[in-house]
């Protein structure tokens, strides 16, 4: 494809969006570049984020995880221990102080697990904005702690029964939202992924993830970790963890898709390995979709990670070169989960697990002198009645 | 002037405005395309939008994208719908505009679908997620087909920006009648008629107004203030129900002198 606009990445990006959104974009870039270096912005931010969020997470050294492969020293950072259970966070109150400062007064978001729909819904009723969250069916089901949380929060939560009923058709219906009510509403896009300016602004909001790594592991270790690990959806909390290490080439940075069934099962969500690439939510990248160029349902255990897509940064990345994307199916996400529970007695989300699982292969080509970083992005309370009932059980 | 415009541009001569229906290919079957499209060019239609289902119809309502919907459930292709049309081309004597998102075309093959529906009949193309900025990905190959690239001008845009939009398209300009998605409204916002007098001073490419129009009073009250209209929404409605009557008023109403 000619590269011709701004908000690319090699040649992926761009702003493949209905004429009307097209000047919302330009405001929300104009308002973004004016407030992304604007000192009182970033210090309102930094304030939330110390004192409500309750960062810094900490960077935290997974002794037993470690001893169970003898191989590099593994840490966790714990994203999971941010207010509502996730990195989501970081980027949704980012984006709604940015909101208040553009003068919108509603908030739209898609959400998937429920995670990013919670923490805006959360940031919402901190800033007194009217919240609406569109949600796959598909999802509110798998996901009703999620949904009733966000309904506590004064959030109002709509059921997306349309095409696979999951975290895609959510993004077509906030986006229609959107157009119809763009004048006093600004979209919370919950991934670096969608239409330009929005992966570079998550990137921007999630990159305290990768900066506040660097600084603990250098006081830790004095030194750059040897790999870093990161799930891989949209790609928010990876392209936050991975963005400060971009420069760095002796980092290896792994990014972890969801293979669900098996990446040669048509039932999974590994858009970067299906080598496919296309148009889909404003943004050229890798794309699981047919011979019509229909696009396809994703799968993955992983609410979060069943996605079709992924952020045109990611693919960027994998076209240079300078991250390497591997994948990791339900059933070794499972086996992530219980591994991570019995070593370190920490619950991770589905999504993290995948980390997990990819980080339990890598580990054990690695060397005792080397160290590893996995990104636990979220904590898994949200997912005990998907991982009871895939395990056999009937919590219910 | 491309065969769009001078379709257009011959209609609004005698005074006429001009009535371009949209249809959902795929609706109903791919066997039913060829009679819809003859049956409308015989009831006197300057130009048929043909529209191409897709999984991911963003700017769609709820009525157009049920009909994608179930196009897409009879198995209904970009290409299958080329074929189809190409089959029955000779007897197409008025312009098709295809109404397609992006990543049909792109999984086609840009140049491929170009020369492919220059030979279907297809005169023009509208593409409703690939702004301006982003139009050279088709741009050149519709040209050399002589395939005119048309582009949507919204109530949002900046002066500056229609003014851009205005002039790079091609056939006619489709002005966007709402803030919103496809779909049948009942009142327009009462600044249109500025809007539309802006539009027309930038360029002489004709100027139709979309989006939400769905009754003959809609397509009279746009016929006085730009070229004519095209109706979604309430045209995929009627042919679902097989109301040619509803069609027949409306096209009646873009008509300055009565239908004999």
């Amino acid at each position: 494809m000619t590269t011709t606009t701004k908000g690319r990445f090699g040649r992926f990006g761009g702003q493949f969006v209905p004429e009307t959104l097209m000047t919302a974009l330009q405001e929300l870039e104009e308002a973004y570049d004016k407030y992304k270096d604007d000192e009182a912005f970033q210090s309102e931010l930094s304030y939330y984020l110390k004192n409500y969020v309750g960062r810094e997470t900490p960077l935290y050294f997974a002794e037993r995880l470690t001893a169970q492969f003898g191989g590099p020293k593994i840490y966790l950072k714990r994203e999971d221990l941010n207010h509502t259970g996730a990195h989501k966070i970081n980027n949704a109150l980012g984006q709604a102080l940015l909101a208040k400062r553009m003068g919108k007064k509603k908030i739209v978001a898609e959400t998937g697990a429920g995670q990013h729909g919670v923490a805006t819904a959360t940031a919402c009723a901190l800033l007194g904005l009217e919240c609406i969250v569109y949600m796959g069916a598909e999802d509110v089901k798998r996901q009703a702690l999620n949904v009733f949380r966000m309904e506590l929060l004064g959030t109002k939560v709509i059921g997306v029964e349309k095409g696979s009923a999951t975290l895609k058709d959510a993004v077509n219906e906030a986006l229609r939202h959107w157009v119809t009510n763009i004048e006093e509403t600004h979209y919370i896009l919950g991934s670096a992924m969608g239409p330009h300016p929005f992966p570079t602004i998550v990137r921007d909001f999630q990159r305290v993830i990768g900066d506040e790594t660097r600084q603990q592991i250098l006081e830790l270790e004095n030194r750059l970790p040897d790999a870093i690990v990161a799930c891989i959806g949209g790609g928010s909390n990876s392209i936050g963890m991975f963005y400060p290490f971009v420069e760095d080439q002796d980092v290896a940075l792994y990014g972890v898709e969801a293979a669900g069934h098996g990446v040669d099962t048509g039932k999974h969500a590994a858009a970067i390995h299906s080598g496919q690439t296309g148009v889909l939510h404003g943004a050229y990248m890798y794309l699981l979709q047919d011979e019509n160029g229909f696009v396809q349902e994703a799968h993955s255990i992983s609410a979060g990670l069943d996605y079709p897509g992924v952020g045109p940064e990611h693919c960027h990345l994998h076209d240079s070169g300078r991250a390497t994307y591997v994948n990791i199916t339900d059933d070794e996400a499972l086996e992530g989960v219980k591994l991570l529970c019995r070593t370190e007695g920490i619950l991770p989300a589905l999504e993290s697990a995948h980390a997990i699982a990819y980080a339990s292969k890598l580990a054990k080509t690695m060397s005792p002198d080397e160290l590893l970083v996995i990104c636990l992005s979220g904590r898994g309370d949200k997912d005990v009645h998907t991982i009871s009932s895939a395990l056999g059980g009937d919590l219910a | 002037m491309s065969q769009l415009k001078e379709a257009i541009l011959k209609t609004t001569a005698n005074g006429d405005k001009a009535f371009v229906p949209y249809i959902m290919a795929g609706d109903g079957g791919l066997e039913k395309l060829q009679p819809t499209i003859l049956r409308l060019q015989e009831l006197g239609v300057t130009a048929i939008e043909v529209g191409i289902p897709f999984t991911d119809p963003v700017a769609d309502g709820p009525t157009i994208e049920r009909a994608g919907e179930r196009a897409l459930a009879n198995g209904t292709t970009l290409r299958k719908i080329i074929e189809t049309l190409h089959g029955f081309a000779d007897q197409i004597t008025i312009p098709l505009v295809a109404m397609t998102y992006l990543n049909p075309i792109l999984a086609y093959g840009v140049e491929e679908f170009a020369r492919d529906a220059q030979a279907a009949g297809i005169r023009g193309v509208i593409i409703p997620d690939m702004p301006l900025e982003e139009r050279d990905i088709v741009h050149p190959a519709l040209k050399s087909e002589g395939v005119a690239l048309i582009q949507l001008v919204s109530l949002a845009s900046s002066s500056e920006r229609i003014e851009r939009l205005t002039k790079a398209s091609e056939g006619f300009i489709y002005a966007v009648t709402v803030n919103g998605i496809t779909g049948a409204r009942q009142s327009f916002a009462n600044e249109l008629g500025e809007h539309f007098k802006k539009l027309l001073s930038y360029t002489d490419t004709p100027v139709l107004a979309g989006f939400g129009i769905s009754t003959p009073d809609h397509v009279k009250n746009f016929g006085t203030i730009c070229d004519g209209v095209i109706v979604g929404s309430k045209i995929v409605d009627s042919l679902a129900n097989e109301d040619w009557a509803t069609i027949e008023d409306l096209v009646k109403a873009s008509r300055v002198a009565p239908v004999k």
